[in-house]
């Protein structure tokens, strides 16, 4: 039933090696090494990111796809290249289905307006599930509050898993399914497939949020058959502000424009403007080329580490943060799915998430507390938040170590 | 004591700790110290939403002063509530609108005052405020 990783072999990265490209894990905090596990909220960039922007501003900065110069062409080149790596990366078909954002808030946005905006009438609905970060449940709200429409929601368990018993008929009367691949407030990996195939039995498009997905494992847009996918480069070592919302050509083409401005247009009169051919026709105004050459190069790096590589090491640091956490008296994991990627939420004890995290924080430990943007999941569990702990391959067991440490030591200082 | 006089006292106080642990485990214990709420003001109208932890406050004004009970569900937040009621209560409208609350800063915990952080002691401190204002104007008026 669930979205099994298959890791094509057992290699793992030398950690110690790695690290060394990301100056920031360096950094001491109150005196302590940094112990950096809050990745989940944005993981940190390895010099080849910071180099790639840092060249591409000396030395071929200049607007792209209007110049007639040298330079406007070398950036341009660079720019599209950038696209095609990402096509690569997540399986595309053509690169014109790479639509550049500002993030996969922004991309799911853009879906739900313009979406909204052609297919939603009174009555219908939009499917998304209760375990959703707010940027997947907001933009929804407000298309289907534009259109008359209604916002149905797939239940989740007390392990934190989807429950698609009542999927069929929830699908009745649905437009679009939005659903986040990995749970960034639990790590449940979400049984996507089985979604993506029930909708399509009914002809209805599914939307994935995949930010908490493609940093983590292998995702091909044609094998998964999705429709559209957001995810945010800041998340995938890449920098910040900017994202991708990959859709399926004839989607694309079906859509009207988001925004209005340069480069989405071909001819402007006051009585008449063509729009631009994809994926110009969604990328108003002068895009953020920086970011593109940065999320490029970090795709890059990811590749060269290998993502079946990276899965396997995170994967064995995920087991191992798990059973190293269950030794801590009181600690409770919430979430419980076995299917899980990156995301540790727990709480300990009736100790609340913001003193522990700020006990965790005076011995350098860098965590998330709160409600993760999923107040709903919050409101399921009756808990005013979690501690979250979320790790990416550069963390090593003796950070996990270090985690347990400080939580022992909260828990002492506060119980 | 006055306003200032107690602030000082406080930061004298914490100066005496050569590490945070000792600093941490003085203001949650203010945090256990801190007298129970009454149950009939623990309720929404008194809640002071920060985006972390929650704080319940409710004033009180007798013979020209006010005092406060409170309550947070966080511990520490708890700890520097106490320590703000330590600092304020008491005193007359016209002092707790004129204190400046330089305490906070001064032993270390300025990021509890920081609006990103939100965990309601900001809001608290601007609550009491508004309040010593609003029995001022009273003063005022009778």
């Amino acid at each position: 039933m669930h979205d099994t990783v298959t890791i094509k072999d057992n290699s793992v990265l030398d950690v110690e090696k790695v690290r060394k490209d990301f100056p920031i894990l360096d950094t001491l905090v109150f005196g302590h090494p940094l112990v950096y596990l809050d990745n989940a909220a944005t993981t940190q960039k390895p010099e080849a990111v910071l180099k790639a922007m840092e060249e591409y501003y000396h030395t071929i900065n200049s607007n792209v796809h209007r110049g007639v110069h040298h330079l406007s062409q070398q950036a341009t080149d660079a720019y599209e290249l950038a696209r095609k790596k990402i096509a690569e990366y997540i399986g595309a078909k053509h690169a014109h289905e790479i639509i550049f954002t500002r993030g996969t808030t922004e991309s799911i946005n853009l879906v739900a307006y313009t979406f909204g905006k052609k297919f939603l009438r009174p009555g219908d609905s939009i499917l998304t599930s209760g375990l959703e970060h707010h940027s997947n449940i907001v933009p929804w709200q407000l298309a289907c509050e534009d259109r008359g429409a209604t916002l149905k929601v797939i239940p989740i368990d007390e392990n934190g898993e989807l429950i698609l018993d009542g999927l069929e008929k929830l699908l009745e009367g649905v437009k679009l399914v939005s659903v986040n691949y990995v749970s960034n407030a639990l790590g449940t990996i979400n049984p996507v497939r089985e979604i993506i195939a029930a909708a399509h039995r009914q002809g209805t498009p599914v939307l994935l949020d995949a930010a908490q997905a493609v940093q983590h494992m292998e995702v091909d847009v044609q094998e998964l058959d999705v429709d559209f996918l957001a995810f945010s480069s800041h998340k995938i070592y890449g920098p910040t502000g900017f994202g991708v919302l990959y859709g399926k050509e004839q989607w694309l083409n079906e859509l009207p424009p988001y925004q209005g401005g340069g480069e989405m247009i071909k001819t402007v009169s006051f009585e008449k403007t063509t729009y631009n051919d994809l994926p110009y026709k969604f990328e108003a105004g002068t895009p953020d080329m920086a970011g593109a050459i940065g999320l490029g190069a970090a795709l890059d790096y990811i590749q060269k580490l290998g993502l079946s590589t990276i899965r396997q090491t995170e994967h064995n640091l995920m087991a191992y943060a798990l059973e190293a956490l269950q030794e801590i008296k009181g600690l409770r994991m919430i979430g419980r799915s076995a299917h899980r990627a990156g995301v540790l939420s727990f709480l300990v004890g009736d100790i609340h998430p913001f003193d522990l995290g700020e006990i965790l924080d005076k011995q350098g430990i860098a965590v998330r507390t709160g409600h993760h943007c999923a107040q709903p999941i919050m409101d399921q569990y009756c808990i005013p938040g979690t501690v979250r702990a979320s790790l990416a391959f550069y963390n090593t067991p003796a950070e996990i170590d270090k985690l347990v440490a400080g939580i022992r030591k909260a828990a002492t200082l506060l119980g | 004591m006055t306003i200032k006089e107690k602030q000082d006292e406080i930061i004298a106080d914490f100066e005496f700790f050569s590490n945070w642990d000792d600093k941490y485990e003085y203001i949650i214990q203010m945090g256990k110290e801190l007298p129970p709420m009454d149950p009939q003001y623990k309720v929404d109208e008194n809640l002071i939403r920060g985006c972390q932890s929650r704080v319940w406050m409710h004033p009180d004004y007798k013979d020209g002063v006010i005092t406060f009970t409170a309550d947070s569900d966080a511990i520490i937040t708890k700890g520097l509530v106490s320590l703000v009621i330590d600092v304020l209560a008491g005193h007359t409208p016209k002092e707790i609108v004129d204190a400046e609350l330089y305490f906070i800063n001064a032993i270390g915990l300025s990021s509890h005052l920081s609006p990103t952080r939100s965990n309601g002691l900001l809001s608290m401190v601007k609550q009491i405020k508004l309040y010593a204002l609003a029995y001022q104007a009273k003063e005022l008026q009778s």
